[in-house]
């Protein structure tokens, strides 16, 4: 790749979940910079309170390099694994998605719906709220789509990753 | 074990002792009373008082740059917090280990706007390696010691640990520093074999190597600094030191080329430039020392040598980035080139020397001493001249007399040279002169410092009196904030905005009332005669010397340019003019 190509990567950092982590990652972020596109964080194990953070963030080689590397000298930083360069993964978001309308409209925002799979979790006689678990092009693509018809509140959850195979962090 | 159970400043107290520490820099308030009071009641500890947070921290910075040792500082909540924060700051970018413990509000006010409340952990978490607020009595010992760890190993610093006072009154277990292992901060301290032999191949391929050296070694420690020197007697190459990296190796000797960078020496810079092999060791290509990137040693290959991956390739791309503490690799390096029987092409190293020596031959940092006005080089070469049979620690301020102290005063060994290199803090130099004198009461520590920086902790004169220290505070007085108009005259057309030093004290009289020893010298016939007695004087000095105002200080890169176009000064008696709208926008 060349040096002053941006590409797009999804970072997986496991860190202890104590108070003040997730400012350190995103003052480190913000102080030096670099691109947040999504950000997770969940608790993913209760017995040695780790928490997972996947980020997908943008930049040279030569800053994707430094990103991994910044974070993994922040203290309560345990490992640091870039799923972009380390082999296929799966990426999924879950997104809320309000849509108001009526007749046909309605109608074919629950055509599309369907079609992506995505469920109705709320239901009025003029509104849907639309779940829908994706990869984030996916979620993008149906928002594109009910954009007409009514699309009036967005929630995202940012991207989860995890590599496929028996690779593990 | 069974567990004692203490209040939790007598844990602190506990913890601090256990960990060896001797002092303690500090200043009380409110929050940390408990903890006074119970430095009051032992006498393990010693406890220095400052007159200022800030000065504090300069002060352990000073200590653990001239010993290898932590430094400890401590302050109340709120305003003592904050007031520490450029010190803070100031260890961060030099790699300084130092524990700063902060009093703070009873756990159960934070976050009311209490009074003397103040974000402590917020506030220091861009500025510290890692901070922490204690909020368990159980984790109180545990905290300490991890700090300590934190603080001193790896790539050093500053890591803060704020503690509500009701965490310092009530009970707390504790634990000893055996008990206590970091789950997950650990540095890798032995450098990859293989990529030292690829990088020891490189050199020995090399026709015009360097190696290129920084404040890493000197963390690294006294031995690291021992194996630069045999690495670099046994490859016969040239070496150079950043202004944190000067008394890694000795300036006498003449392998070596004096530092390099925006300041740095003509030869130095010139090597760096044109080189075909860098070794850049404890070292972190800071933009003072590279100029502008695009024609940064364009024909080199590169080799790092860091125990902070996050410094190899941050500015400039290298081929090999070795991660492991200086000093191991330093010596499986040695190890290996004997081993391998390496060699350098003897022809080539010698043109390569031959062309060294036709830089040296500019002559870069002469000067001319004439009758009627001191040149503040001059200064600072008699200074270094009348201390030489002395063990002998400098620290200084930040500007013009910053870069003459490293250009022209020789340091032969590590730990004995305190500058605030990465931040470049005014007010460094007397605080830091403080903690060294402290940790060394039989040296003799020098200050030199400016007009201008001086008076950005003045204050600390009390401390000086009030502990004995005998500090010698050289003020090498050019009536401007010399650094300042050295740019405006460069850059901005002669215009000295605000940069003159209008209404200076009469510093023998401030001295004086402080109750040591003040000293004027303005003639150039009496400046050696006034540093030796500065120096039989038994307690603090400060000798303020009139130099010559108009002086710049040379060579200088100026900001983006490349190391072949340093401006010598020499030809233009300092009146050229920079001629640079890209420059103009740099620091
Ligand atoms: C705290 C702080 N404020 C401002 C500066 C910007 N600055 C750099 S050098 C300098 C002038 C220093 O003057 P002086 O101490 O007299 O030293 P000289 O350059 O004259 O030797 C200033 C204002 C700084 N480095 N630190
Ligand atoms: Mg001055």
């Amino acid at each position: 790749m060349k040096e002053t190509e941006i590409s797009k990567h999804t970072i997986s950092v496991l860190v202890d979940n104590e108070a003040g982590v997730l400012a350190r990652v995103i003052g480190l972020f913000s102080g030096r910079g670099y691109n947040i596109e999504s950000l997770t964080v969940a608790e993913v194990d209760a017995h040695t309170h780790e928490s997972r953070i996947t980020v997908v963030t943008s930049g040279t080689p030569m800053v994707i390099e430094q990103i991994k590397a910044q974070l993994s000298r922040l203290v309560p930083v345990h490992k640091v694994n870039d799923l972009t360069l380390s082999g296929p993964s799966v990426e999924r978001e879950l997104a809320l998605i309000k849509v108001i309308a009526t007749g046909e409209k309605r109608v074919e925002s629950l055509r599309i719906a369907d079609i992506f799979k995505a469920r109705a979790v709320d239901a009025t006689n003029s509104s849907f709220v639309y779940e829908i678990i994706g990869s984030p092009e996916k979620i993008d693509a149906f928002i594109k789509l009910m954009e007409p018809l009514g699309l009036s509140e967005i929630s995202r959850t940012g991207v989860a990753a995890i590599s496929r195979g028996t690779l593990t962090m | 074990m069974a567990e004692r159970i203490l209040n939790g400043s007598e844990v602190v107290l506990q913890a601090l002792a256990d960990q060896g520490v001797e002092v303690v820099f500090g200043y009380p308030g409110g929050a940390v009373l408990p903890l006074y009071d119970e430095i009051f009641k032992q006498n393990r500890i010693r406890h220095v008082l400052v007159r200022h947070e800030q000065a504090a921290v300069h002060a352990a910075e000073g200590y653990a740059r001239s010993t290898g040792k932590v430094g400890v500082v401590l302050v109340t909540s709120g305003p003592g917090a904050t007031n520490a924060v450029t010190g803070l700051t100031d260890a961060l970018m030099d790699s300084i280990p130092v524990v700063c413990l902060t009093g703070q509000v009873p756990t159960h006010l934070i976050g009311n706007d209490a009074f003397q409340e103040a974000d402590t952990t917020g506030i220091t978490r861009p500025c510290t390696k890692h901070n922490y607020l204690v909020k368990d009595p159980a984790k109180l010992a545990r905290t300490m010691h991890e700090a300590f760890h934190v603080a001193s190993s790896g790539r050093p610093g500053p890591v803060v640990i704020d503690l509500p006072k009701d965490i310092l009154v009530g009970k707390a277990p504790y634990l000893e520093p055996s008990q206590v292992q970091h789950r997950t901060y650990n540095p890798v301290v032995k450098g990859d074999r293989g990529q030292i032999e690829q990088a020891l191949e490189m050199l020995a391929s090399a026709k015009k190597p360097i190696l290129y050296c920084g404040g890493g070694v000197i963390n690294s420690g006294e031995q690291a600094c021992k194996l630069l020197a045999e690495f670099t007697r046994t490859t016969g190459i040239p070496i150079t030191l950043t202004l944190m990296g000067l008394g890694a190796y000795p300036a006498s000797d003449k392998q070596h080329l004096g530092m390099l960078g925006m300041h740095g020496t003509y030869e130095a810079n010139m090597a760096m430039h044109d080189c075909d092999v860098m070794f850049a060791v404890g070292a972190r290509f800071d933009d003072r020392v590279t100029g502008n990137l695009d024609f940064f040693a364009p024909g080199s290959q590169k080799v790092q040598i860091d125990i902070d991956p996050s410094s190899i390739n941050k500015n400039v791309p290298v081929d090999i980035g070795i991660v492991g503490d200086i000093g191991h690799v330093l010596e499986d390096m040695i190890k290996i080139w004997k081993a391998k029987q390496y060699k350098l092409d003897a022809a080539a190293l010698d043109g390569w020397w031959k062309e060294i020596e036709g830089w040296r031959e500019k002559h870069c940092l002469s000067y001319k001493q004439p009758k009627d006005v001191i040149k503040p080089q001059h200064v600072i070469r008699r200074v270094h001249a009348l201390t030489r049979d002395r063990k002998t620690y400098i620290t200084t301020d930040v500007g013009q007399h910053q870069m003459w102290a490293a250009q022209h005063f020789g340091f032969e060994h590590p730990y004995e040279w305190m500058t605030s290199g990465g931040l470049g803090t005014m007010g460094y130099g007397m605080p830091a002169a403080l903690g060294v004198q402290v940790a060394h009461p039989d040296a003799t520590v020098v200050c030199f410092t400016g007009d201008a920086s001086i008076m950005m902790n003045i204050q600390e004169c009390a401390t000086m009196t009030q502990y004995r220290l005998p500090i010698k505070t050289v003020i090498l007085n050019n009536r401007y904030m010399g650094m300042v108009r050295q740019w405006q005259q460069l850059l901005h057309g002669s215009r000295y905005s605000e940069s003159y030093s209008e209404t200076l004290p009469d510093f023998v009289k401030l001295s004086e009332a402080f109750g040591f020893t003040g000293m004027k010298c303005e003639n150039p016939a009496d400046l050696d005669d006034a540093i030796a007695k500065m120096l039989e004087i038994d307690g603090p000095v400060i000798l303020d010397v009139a130099v010559d105002d108009k002086e710049n200080c040379y060579p200088m890169i100026p900001s983006g340019k490349p190391h072949n176009e340093m401006l010598l000064g020499q030809e233009t008696n300092g009146n050229e003019a920079i001629d640079s709208d890209e420059g103009m926008v740099l620091v």
